[in-house]
């Protein structure tokens, strides 16, 4: 465990031209790319666990208000109405639109949600190392949930339609908004600060090898 | 320079996309899964041409009803009025707010459509063995990767519009069948460039370079 310098000079295939190549022991904050294609490699956070864990604990708050709170109201020729993420995607399916009211939920509830509790268990799970091998198989899952995972493009929506709707009667916004907001920006700072690397370097290997072995091995 | 640039292929490793952990295939056909994190490995997209063609075809085939057939139908007062998404942009439009109207346009019209063009592009550059513009193309690539999920934008529009009009009698919205074909557009294209493979866009400029140099 002493050798950092030989331990850390990981050798990578670029996942977009596949080039071989060594990723340098990197300053906190520096990036490395791919010397053919400009790809990023790595990034070097300060602080790769902590901080996306304190991250992903104010996002799961954030998301529980995101989809429990109002997001906008309306008030016209005396009535009122309110409606949230899940009741947008309910009312879809109520109109007939089932398939569009599933792609709904699933970006914008699931995907987000699902993103969320596997990154916590994840963060929680590999303070402890070894942490075993399942953990890899939920930051799997966490990795294939992320493009799916729409908060910004579902709070430029929201604003649109709230925009177009204003058209017609007096709206407002509600917390539930807010707390989109909140979510958006969360959701991007987990994505900066966390480094993927840092927690393959702590799970029990999936045919059972225990991590530092693979790094005194190499 | 006479040295060709190498690969993880080249070396006869494979690079697990998952956690990219380099390690040796189980066989020739049978790649196996990663030993660190137990995913499948695979050296290039399993028929990756193939099914990101399929994939394009079916979106540029919804592409149509999704433009033509309303996504939104308001009943106000006994009338009824059908919008389809240009509509829908034009009503943006005429209210004043062409700021809104050009985001709408440009991410429920155009951005499928710029995906799809530079999808078939990719395509068809890689079937006829280019080595041309690579850095380009890679490009090309990530651009349709990263505002691809941009287009879900309609979708969202339409059932936050649904979800709070809903004064019946007075005025009430419906989401027309539009906006099933418009969703498929946005997923099957995400699926797509998921499935391509951006490696194939150098593997025939290592095979150039390797021979001739």
């Amino acid at each position: 465990m002493m050798a950092i310098g030989r331990q850390n000079l990981e050798s990578v295939a670029c996942p977009d031209c596949d080039l071989l190549q060594h990723i340098p022991e990197l300053a906190p904050g520096a990036k490395a790319r791919c010397a053919r294609c400009g790809h990023v490699l790595a990034t070097q956070s300060a602080d790769p666990l902590d901080r996306p864990l304190a991250l992903t604990l104010a996002a799961a708050i954030a998301f529980i208000v995101a989809n429990t709170a109002s997001l906008m109201d309306l008030s016209a020729v005396g009535r009122f109405a309110s409606t949230t993420i899940p009741h947008g995607a309910y009312e879809m399916w109520m109109q007939g639109q089932r398939i569009t009211a599933v792609v709904v939920a699933f970006c914008a509830v699931i995907a987000p949600g699902a993103y969320i509790l596997f990154m916590l268990t994840v963060l929680i799970a590999v303070r402890r190392p070894p942490a075993p091998h399942w953990v890899g198989e939920l930051l799997r899952w966490s990795n294939s949930m992320q493009p799916w995972s729409m908060g910004e493009v579902l709070i430029l929506g929201i604003m649109v339609s709230l925009i177009k709707i204003a058209e017609l009667a007096s709206v407002g916004v509600g917390y539930g908004m807010y707390a989109v907001g909140a979510l958006v920006v969360l959701l991007a700072a987990i994505s900066i600060t966390f480094d993927p690397r840092e927690v393959w370097r702590r799970v029990e290997w999936a045919d059972g090898r225990v991590p530092s072995d693979e790094r005194s091995g190499r | 320079m006479t040295t060709t640039p190498l690969t993880a292929a080249d070396a006869g490793l494979v690079s697990c996309e998952n956690c990219s952990l380099l390690s040796r295939p189980a066989g020739a056909d049978v790649h196996g899964h990663c030993p660190r994190c137990g995913g499948a490995l695979e050296q290039r997209h399993h028929h990756s041409i193939q099914y990101t063609w399929a994939l394009v075809i079916a979106a540029a085939i919804c592409y149509i009803p999704a433009n033509v057939l309303p996504v939104l139908t308001t009943n106000a007062l006994g009338s009824s009025e059908s919008d389809t998404i240009l509509g829908g942009v034009m009503l943006l439009y005429n209210t004043g707010s062409w700021p809104l109207a050009l985001i709408v346009l440009v991410a429920s019209v155009m951005v499928p459509l710029g995906k799809l063009i530079a999808l078939s592009y990719l395509l068809i550059s890689v079937q006829r063995g280019s080595i041309k513009n690579t850095h380009d193309r890679t490009r090309l690539y990530r651009l349709v990767e990263f505002i691809g999920r941009w287009s879900m934008l309609d979708v969202f529009v339409d059932t936050f519009t649904v979800a709070l009009i809903q004064l019946q009698p007075l005025m009430s919205v419906e989401p027309g069948p539009g906006v099933l074909f418009f969703a498929a557009v946005v997923v099957l294209t995400m699926i797509a460039s998921e499935t391509f493979d951006p490696r194939l866009i150098w593997d025939t400029s290592n095979v150039r370079q390797g021979h001739h140099g």
